[in-house]
């Protein structure tokens, strides 16, 4: 299975090529991708010389222009594609069926991933993009039960890759419109969620608090951590109780379950993160790629040290960690 | 302009289905939407149930009879579904997702493209329209200019633009996920939800902690809190292209509703101001209300 590691800065791909990620994925510094954030992504020149770093290195550099085109701003879409295939990157990833039909027509030699954003969450879907735009891979949505997944797979007309590692989307990615219902923006047209112009903490009666865009998203008393007013992880009030009513503030970590993705036939494991520093990115990157080749040297004695597992609850968001939908039975 | 009513997104039983459409069958409607879109569990209606409601409705109503696929797509049994729902052979099918999309071009029939299709823009409209889609439901989030702006772009790719329908009256249909809201709500897994969610016939509201109506918990689907009703916005509707537009059912009052947009539709002035919101409409925040002034 390839390592798949984000990068939002040079700074992040160079750490994540030496510590071993076999691909690095990034995004230019507008809304053609879906981490769209101020000061981060790679400009051109810094898009050149991480490109050459990674191929000096033997490694791949993908490129995500994974957000759905404004109308007004097609040719920024249509640009990022051009400048993606100048930039001889290995796999532009897309989600827009024009971004996805104009690669294919003037840039026939550009491999395409299918992103997590295009919500393709069975083999029909797959076959549909990759018969008429020939996607080499798939990101599947952290929606799937393993099972799942291995279902997914097992059907598919291209290697699947999947969420290891990272921040938790509990919604669909591509099917959730609630930071644009309270701000405006979203991950489909902006490439942002709950975006942090839109956010103000402030001390309210000694408690603290974070809003967005006005909205009281949580309240913490003393003592309490307080983590980034993502909307979805918010403690609201349904049926008179208070509590994180769509979901808890966790990661999701995988690492257990090396073992049944690379039977399953998952081709890559991707680490959630472009907004991350490239500390965070380098420790991960490490981490990951000792676990992969510790499993891939001795399959059936793999198990999962404890420092390893140390290194990353350190990182996660709410230092806890969770295996997401993978581990549900459900159907 | 046309009226359609969008399927029913929220889990009611049978005898309560049955008779809202039967009731929807008298209503000046043109087009109506059927099906489940939310979830696979809930089975008030087979498959075959909604076909035979479906025949129904088309003898005893004038309005277009059209099949709503599932949005959220995963196990091999929606699947199979959803493939036998595509291939009907009578009825126009909205698709939802785009294992629907595969189907349906696979066998060239025209279909609807419903919101839960990722469509912003002229380029990808004509990507959909080469596959058979002839109606366009934009995405809920979808401003009026966004609107305009993707048929122009359309118009200046040479290609014929499909009917424009527009999401004006109901919750909006915000988010899915592999979680169910109503059974973590009642701390039930998803696995044994009981289906618990049809106790509520307009869904759970969910709230901020001071108290202000956020969102519309709707099983694995995440609502507004508020009803978008474009009714005031009639004459931007108009001019925006919309050909149809989309009452999504409640649980009471559906009857009034459909009366006070046939009415406008018919000429009658808009309302100045309704109640809910309008926001995105107008490329603002989905939960605002904004008031058009200078219209007149």
């Amino acid at each position: 299975m390839q390592l798949v590691c984000p990068a939002g800065s040079l700074p992040a791909l160079k750490a994540a090529v030496r510590q071993g990620a076999d691909a690095v994925y990034v995004g230019f510094r507008d809304d053609t991708n879906a981490r769209h954030f101020a000061g981060l992504n790679l400009d051109d020149k810094q898009l050149e010389s991480g490109v050459a770093f990674a191929h000096q290195h033997n490694k791949h550099v993908y490129i995500a222009v994974n957000t759905y085109a404004q109308p007004e701003g097609w040719s920024r879409w249509q640009r990022a594609v051009d400048q993606a295939a100048d930039l001889g990157v290995n796999a532009l990833i897309a989600a827009d069926l024009g971004v996805l039909a104009y690669a294919t027509k003037h840039h026939p030699q550009l491999n395409l991933h299918l992103s997590v954003q295009g919500s393709a969450t069975n083999a029909a879907a797959l076959a549909f993009y990759q018969e008429r735009y020939n996607i080499k891979r798939a990101v599947l949505p952290r929606v799937l039960s393993l099972a799942q997944v291995k279902h997914v797979a097992s059907q598919s007309p291209v290697p699947i890759e999947v969420f290891a590692f990272g921040s938790l989307c509990i919604m669909a990615e591509g099917r959730c419109h609630l930071s644009s219902y309270l701000t405006g923006e979203s991950p489909n047209l902006c490439g942002v969620c709950s975006p942090a112009k839109a956010v103000r903490w402030s001390n309210e009666d000694g408690e603290l608090t974070s809003r967005l865009n006005e909205v009281l998203i949580d309240r913490y008393s003393e003592g309490e951590s307080a983590g980034y007013p993502t909307l979805c992880k918010g403690r609201f009030m349904v049926n008179g109780q208070r509590f994180h009513a769509l979901e808890e503030p966790t990661s999701l970590d995988t690492m257990d379950l090396i073992p049944e993705l690379a039977k399953i036939g998952v081709s890559a494991v991707k680490i959630e993160g472009r907004q991350r520093s490239p500390a965070y990115v380098e420790q991960v990157t490490r981490v990951w790629r000792a676990a992969l080749d510790s499993h891939r040297q001795a399959p059936e004695q793999y198990k999962v040290e404890p420092i390893w597992r140390q290194t990353l609850a350190g990182l996660s968001e709410g230092s806890q960690t969770t295996l997401g939908a993978y581990h549900r039975a459900w159907q | 302009m046309k009226l359609s009513l969008g399927p029913v997104l929220f889990f009611w039983d049978r005898d309560i289905l049955m008779q809202f459409y039967a009731d929807m069958a008298e209503q000046p409607l043109d087009i109506i939407y059927m099906g489940e879109t939310v979830c696979s569990k809930r089975r008030s209606l087979s498959l075959d149930d909604w076909l035979g409601l479906a025949r129904d409705m088309q003898q005893q109503s004038q309005a277009q009879v059209v099949l709503s696929g599932l949005t959220l797509v995963e196990a091999a049994s929606e699947l199979s579904s959803l493939k036998r729902m595509c291939g009907n052979g009578e009825f126009l099918v909205e698709a939802n997702d785009m294992s629907a999309v595969h189907y349906l071009s696979q066998q060239n029939v025209p279909f609807v493209g419903g919101p839960a299709l990722n469509i912003y823009n002229g380029q990808t409209l004509a990507e959909f329209i080469k596959c058979g889609m002839t109606r366009w439901s934009p995405p809920v989030e979808c401003s009026a200019q966004i609107i305009s702006a993707a048929l122009k772009q359309l118009d200046e790719l040479g290609v014929a633009r499909p009917e424009v329908e527009v999401f004006a009256y109901g919750h909006l249909p915000l988010a899915y996920s592999a979680r169910c809201f109503t059974a973590r709500s009642e701390n039930r897994p998803k696995d044994d939800c009981d289906l618990c969610c049809i106790k509520y016939e307009e869904g759970i509201p969910l709230l901020s902690q001071e108290g202000q109506a956020l969102f519309t918990i709707n099983g694995i689907q995440t609502m507004s809190a508020e009803i978008n009703n474009l009714l005031a916005d009639f004459p931007s509707l108009q001019a925006a292209g919309t050909d149809i537009a989309r009452l999504s059912p409640r649980a009471q009052g559906m009857s009034e509703i459909i009366t006070a947009w046939d009415s406008v539709r018919q000429g009658h002035l808009p309302p100045l101001a309704v109640q809910g919101c309008n926001g995105y409409w107008h490329g603002r925040p989905g939960m605002v209300s904004v008031e058009e002034v200078g219209l007149c």
